[in-house]
């Protein structure tokens, strides 16, 4: 007679939140190998205490952000080091927000504009309460001292 | 390209949560149901689908549109999914549109779904701000409350709108819903409620937001010889039109406005254009949609619009970039009862006479926003209206526009990033 072949049994089990229909509990977590690509040197920037902007030299235009390719002309644009300071475009205080980030609740968000430059930078805002932002006000950019390598090494203080 | 009608349409309540049904089994309902309306149309005529759902991290099931074709058994036919954040219904509809349109389908079924109970809401939110830029925007704590609460500090920066303005749009739409049995969250509020309900990024509160909800949508077009011989009443569609924009808001251009026929240059002197205040994917989009539709004035023209109100602030600024106000005027155009219903008492006093009822069926404020579906389920509903059906559908005639002929619906996503506008006009 031949022998019964079975899978072993294990000792885990399933979290079961309901039986009709049955509901469980089902994991998902994952880690990704995430390059930062031809961004990179403006991640290499925040490290120096330096926020770099690209610029098209075919047409002038100047974007807060990194952008390869210019949106107007399609040119390879250039590096630029954005000015330190600039004005709160915009804001909002943040009560909720993605599950990720509600123990940093409350939080500011702020685009900031800068002189000379065409488009806008989004960033954080400390050092102030809701009640007191006001859209125009100076602020100044601060980096953190040991860099992580995130758009958050950068965020923005009032700086008056 | 030939002419292409919507002939039927079905939808799911839209819930919270509907655990006892999956996405497969949400789509069959919304089909049946559209079947149902049209029984002489055989299932062999079908040609094809188009399916549409915005989050594979909701679904957490690739391919799940080959899943409902199989569960609607309309395999080995052709079909596609189609995805464009919170536009995905619209574009669903309107690649539905174009295949047959292109003549390569005489009948085709848009079904669009959306799961979004199998996360908590703030996993919710997490997983569609993974819709914003991942290295610029998101790990900033971005989410999409607070990317339209930016836009809207600027739009009140700029023009004098107000919360309480908002807060009238949510009042109306809510209202709305009362009437409508498929909608999630029908409610009877005032400006306080809107106000006073917890903030989530300022000035938006919880009620200037729509909701996480589960349910599926669905249309059935055909082409000219089909519609009529398989449906007494199709309804055309007139005009399509789409729009993009940069996928980051801080991109966007400081510019000149993309003018509507009814606008002229001198309307907007010193005004810098799209900003972070208006969207000009939602204006490309209408101006291309009126020129198909030959529509120079879109407020005498239309008689009713269902648009994409995911936030207050949001559907007054689609008002602008539809054109129904001047950009600067939609607090007030809200204000004033411009887009209010005639004979439902909102509890507002509102100074002038209902111009053009815009969300009558209460949005995704109040219906409820499962993305796939959301686009979808605006066509159903304006398709009933110009059907004349609304009181057989939803078991009272309230919401119905009497003599209601054209109609345009408004789907869109991101920050404004892809929208669809689609205008629907009786037969």
């Amino acid at each position: 007679m031949s022998k019964k072949i079975k899978i072993p049994e294990t000792e885990e089990g399933t979290i079961l939140f309901n039986t009709d229909p049955v509901i469980i509990k089902n994991h998902y977590e994952m880690d990704y190998i995430h390059s930062y690509a031809q961004d990179s040197p403006f991640f290499i920037g925040l490290t120096k205490g330096v926020l770099l902007g690209s610029e098209c030299k075919e047409c002038g235009y100047k974007y807060a952000t990194p952008r390869m390719h210019c949106m107007y002309c399609g040119k390879e644009t250039a590096w630029f080091e954005l000015p330190e300071t600039g004005k709160i475009h915009t804001w909002t205080t943040c009560y909720y927000g993605g599950e990720a980030f509600l123990k940093e609740t409350p939080y500011n968000l702020i685009l900031v504009e800068f002189d000379g430059v065409d488009t806008l930078f989004q960033s954080r805002l400390i050092g102030i309460k809701e009640d007191e932002i006001k859209i125009g006000m100076d602020v100044k950019a601060q980096f953190l001292r040991n860099s992580k390598f995130k758009i958050t090494d950068v965020y923005f203080a009032p700086s008056s | 390209m030939k002419k292409v009608y919507l002939i039927s349409g079905g939808i799911t309540k839209f819930a919270k949560a509907h655990p006892e049904k999956d996405f497969r089994l949400m789509v069959r309902e919304a089909y049946d149901y559209a079947l149902s309306h049209v029984p002489r149309l055989e299932p062999s005529m079908i040609d094809g689908s188009v399916v549409s759902y915005f989050s594979d991290h909701f679904t957490r099931q690739l391919m799940a549109g080959a899943m409902v074709q199989d569960f609607l058994g309309l395999c080995p036919k052709p079909s596609r999914r189609v995805e464009g954040g919170g536009a995905t219904g619209g574009l669903c509809i309107q690649s539905a549109y174009e295949a047959v349109a292109s003549g390569r389908m005489k009948v085709i079924v848009a079904a669009g779904f959306e799961t979004m109970s199998r996360v908590n809401t703030w996993k919710g939110n997490e997983f569609i701000a993974l819709a914003s830029d991942t290295n610029y925007d998101y790990p900033l704590g971005g989410f999409y409350t607070g990317y339209y609460a930016m836009m809207v500090v600027r739009h009140m920066h700029e023009f004098g709108t107000t919360p309480e303005q908002m807060a009238c749009v949510s009042v109306k739409n809510h209202m709305n819903a009362l009437h409508n049995p498929f909608a999630q969250h029908p409610a009877d509020l005032t400006i306080e409620d809107v106000r006073k309900s917890e903030m989530v990024s300022w000035p938006l509160t919880r009620l200037d937001c729509c909701t996480m909800s589960d349910g599926a949508a669905v249309c059935i077009l055909a082409d000219e010889d089909t519609a009529f011989k398989v449906c007494d009443n199709p309804v055309l569609i007139k005009g399509v039109g789409t729009g993009t924009d940069c996928m980051r808001m801080a991109d966007r251009p400081h510019g000149d406005v993309i003018l509507l026929p009814n606008e002229k240059e001198d309307d907007y002197k010193d005004f810098k254009y799209p900003g972070v205040h208006s969207f000009r994917a939602g204006r490309t989009a209408a101006k291309m949609a009126y020129e198909h539709a030959g529509i120079s004035n879109p407020l005498d023209e239309l008689d009713f619009i269902e648009l994409h109100d995911a936030y207050t602030s949001s559907e007054i600024q689609t008002y602008e970039d539809l054109g129904l106000c001047r950009y600067g005027e939609g607090g007030s155009f809200v204000e004033k009862g411009k887009p209010f219903l005639k004979d439902i008492d909102y509890g507002l006093e509102l100074p002038e006479k209902a111009v053009i009822p815009v969300n009558p069926s209460g949005g995704l404020l109040a219906s409820g926003h499962p993305v796939g579906a959301t686009g979808i389920m605006q066509a159903v509903f304006s398709l009933w209206q110009l059907q004349g059906t609304i009181g057989k559908h939803f078991g009272t005639d309230k919401l119905q526009i009497k003599d209601a002929k054209r109609g345009l619906i408004h789907s869109h996503a991101g920050t404004g990033t892809y929208v669809a506008v689609t205008i629907l006009e009786k037969t």
